[in-house]
């Protein structure tokens, strides 16, 4: 990959060069100018980030290991192969840095009404926890296609004490459920915060969030530093929304020898509805708020998408993501259903850890960049999420 | 290539007029292409003989955050027939080389940039578009989109909402051409049965503002004669009435006939609302 040095700053808050900025109805923008100035303050107050480390670590379980995949790295033969173990916080995956963060945030704004979208069910349950945790109420959007295929994870939310509102409007799946979000708080801007879960949507949410998740990337730092005593040659995660990539990049953007790997959903092929690889297959437009790169039409309606990851089926990418492609700072890949679903086995086989059929596209194309590397070289990739929850989808093509 | 046929600022030169009346204006919306093109062109030419002044046509997207169940319903019914912006432009111009009301088209973002902003506003210019309402670019991020807009003689209405700020609310009523649109309430589209006390309030407040310097005209759940009166009563210049009719097209889907005498009427009691002289208790 060719080196690039820090990419430029960017242009004005809210944008990553061209991409990001608030593209959205009227009614949204003072609401935003509001969540942005809160989070400011946030996120610059000694006692909130004291609040909010704690619970990290007593609540969710950080700081999560770096994990040296001793096994996998053999049975590959190359590259070192680092997992951060994302996988054992709680809820079972990175989505609870996230909530804790905005849920503690929406309390000090005095908002005790929280929306939330949710796709596989992950951040609805993520958000449900912390919400309960913090003694807010929690109402989530799931589309009714994403309810059929992700029942345990309703019925997780709901034990959890959110309510969950089936979204039946257009393709029924994740981005109809932020749709259905937007407009709740557009309806609702006076007493609701709305709890987004990636780095997607208008500014200061892509800031926002990565701000959050970036507690990865600075761990995983520290730790490769003690455990190898050197900066690793790549780092590999997949890219849904973006929220757990950028959550391990972030620490290393200015390391220009640190490649950056960010791996979307192949699903059955490249050819449109196919996948939810906007980077790779995508054009660049205007989605739920955000320019960014998205699946769509010649004529600009946003195409459905198709990805064995529930976690990962979206048309849209945080604007930084578009950016970092754009600089060649990252470089964006995919990886088939039916690859991720060989490295679900692989880790499961080899290291008796499970991934989520997300982390398992990171864990894919890691396996290949480890082997096309020395044996002096390390990686690590990000282990976003436990597999648990997709053991239902995977013995269904995979079976014994 | 400036279309000749039409005059610039037809939209501010109808508010004039009606002003002159001691009306309001009724701005009548449809989405295009729905639910299939002759019938969507029957509808409109319905619009225009009940006495809408002006056309707002909207072009159906996938992803339509502003709106409400019944205009999602609508943007569906005309995607899945194949309906795109040129199929719409095209529409516009037929419907404009016939009758000499302003149009103006309502359009998400992304169908407009995956067009090109150039060519899809001279293309939009050349159908006989007067005027563009954008619910998802606000005037932070539309300055390349304004000055384009300008180029080609489409009047720019920027949109105002009850807690757009009064520094931003100056900016906007600075910026818009043609009308200020007031999203008179919280939430999307849709017909409601009766009007906030909010709305009537917003509309004083931004006319305010307007100091009569561009024409202001309220949406968002105006679907009854009473609604439109009550703003036009508040001072507003105009009322726009969206879902009310899109439903009456979504009611009618087997009986096609039955929707254009249907839209044709309700029209018609929506325009006899905006007169001022009018005794519409
Ligand atoms: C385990 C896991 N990894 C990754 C993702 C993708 O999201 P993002 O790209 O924002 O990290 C999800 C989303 O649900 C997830 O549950």
């Amino acid at each position: 990959m060719k080196k690039h040095a820090e990419p430029r700053t960017h242009s004005k808050p809210g944008k990553f060069g061209k991409y990001g900025g608030q593209y959205v109805p009227e009614t949204l923008m003072e609401p935003l100018r509001a969540l942005e100035e809160a989070y400011n303050r946030f996120s610059r107050d000694p006692s909130c980030k004291k609040e909010l480390a704690g619970w990290l670590d007593d609540f969710a379980g950080r700081p999560t290991p770096l994990y040296l995949a001793t096994n996998l790295t053999s049975h590959v033969g190359g590259a070192r192969i680092y997992l951060k173990r994302e996988d054992l916080l709680h809820g079972g995956a990175h989505k609870i840095n996230n909530t804790l963060g905005q849920a503690l945030l929406a309390k000090k704004m005095g908002k005790r009404r929280i929306i939330a979208e949710t796709g596989a069910g992950q951040h609805g349950v993520a958000t449900a926890m912390a919400c309960a945790a913090l003694g807010l109420r929690a109402e989530v959007y799931m589309g009714s296609e994403d309810m059929d295929r992700q029942k345990l994870n309703v019925y997780r939310m709901k034990m959890l004490g959110a309510k969950v509102h089936p979204v039946e409007s257009g393709s029924k799946t994740l981005k109809d459920a932020i749709n259905e979000a937007l407009r709740d708080w557009v309806t609702n801007v006076q007493d609701t915060y709305y709890l987004l879960g990636s780095v997607v949507g208008p500014h200061p949410y892509p800031t926002m969030v990565r701000d959050f998740q970036s507690v990865i990337g600075k761990e995983a730092r520290k730790q490769i530093m003690q455990q190898e005593g050197g900066l690793p040659k790549a780092l590999v995660a997949c890219v849904g929304g973006g929220s757990n990539s950028i959550g391990i990049f972030h620490s290393f953007l200015h390391d220009p020898d640190v490649d950056l790997y960010g791996v979307e959903a192949g699903g059955e092929s490249l050819s449109p509805g196919q996948n939810a690889a906007p980077l790779v297959a995508g054009r660049e437009g205007v989605l739920h708020g955000m320019m960014t790169y998205v699946l769509q039409n010649e004529v600009g309606q946003v195409q459905t998408t198709r990805s064995i990851s529930a976690g990962l089926d979206y048309p849209g990418v945080g604007p930084e993501h578009a950016f970092l492609m754009t600089a060649g700072r990252a470089k964006y890949v995919t990886v088939s259903d039916e690859e991720a679903l060989e490295a679900f086995k692989n880790l499961s086989q080899l290291e008796g850890i499970m991934p989520a059929l997300e982390s398992a596209h990171a864990i894919s194309y890691t396996m290949k960049l480890a082997k096309s590397l020395g044996t002096r070289d390390s990686i690590i990739v990000n282990l976003s999420g436990r597999g648990d929850k997709d053991v239902e989808i995977v013995a269904k093509h995979l079976p014994q | 290539m400036p279309n000749t046929s039409h005059n610039d600022d037809r939209i501010e030169a109808k508010f004039r007029e009606l002003r002159g009346l001691r009306e309001g204006a009724l701005v009548a919306y449809l989405t295009g292409g729905d639910p299939d093109p002759k019938t969507f062109l029957a509808n409109s030419t319905a619009l225009i003989e009940g006495g809408a002044d002006i056309v707002e046509i909207g072009i159906p997207f996938s992803d339509p955050i502003a709106d409400g169940p019944v205009i999602q319903a609508s943007s569906m019914r005309a995607l899945s027939n194949g309906t795109t912006p040129l199929v719409v432009l095209n529409m516009i111009r037929e419907l404009s080389t016939q009758f000499p009301v302003p149009f103006v088209v309502l359009s998400y973002y992304n169908p407009i940039l995956a067009m090109g902003l150039d060519r899809f506003l001279q293309k939009a210019r050349e159908s006989g578009v007067d005027g563009i309402v954008v619910p998802d670019l606000p005037v932070e991020e539309s300055e390349e989109f304004r000055n384009i807009s300008l180029k080609h003689n489409v009047d720019n209405i920027y949109l105002a909402a009850p807690n757009t700020s009064r520094t931003r609310l100056r900016t906007v009523l600075d910026k818009s051409k043609g009308f200020l649109y007031l999203v008179s309430i919280y939430g999307v589209t849709g017909p409601r049965d009766s009007l906030s006390p909010q709305a009537l309030e917003a509309v004083r407040a931004v006319k305010f503002l307007a100091r009569g310097k561009i024409p202001v005209s309220a949406g968002f759940g105006i679907s009854q004669p009473e609604h439109v009166s009550a703003v036009i009563q508040s001072g507003a210049d105009g009322a726009i009435v969206g879902s009310a009719l899109v439903r009456i097209v979504g009611n009618h889907l087997d009986d096609p006939s039955q929707a254009e005498t249907q839209l044709k009427k309700t029209v018609q009691s929506l325009k006899e609302a905006t007169r001022l002289s009018s005794k519409l208790e």
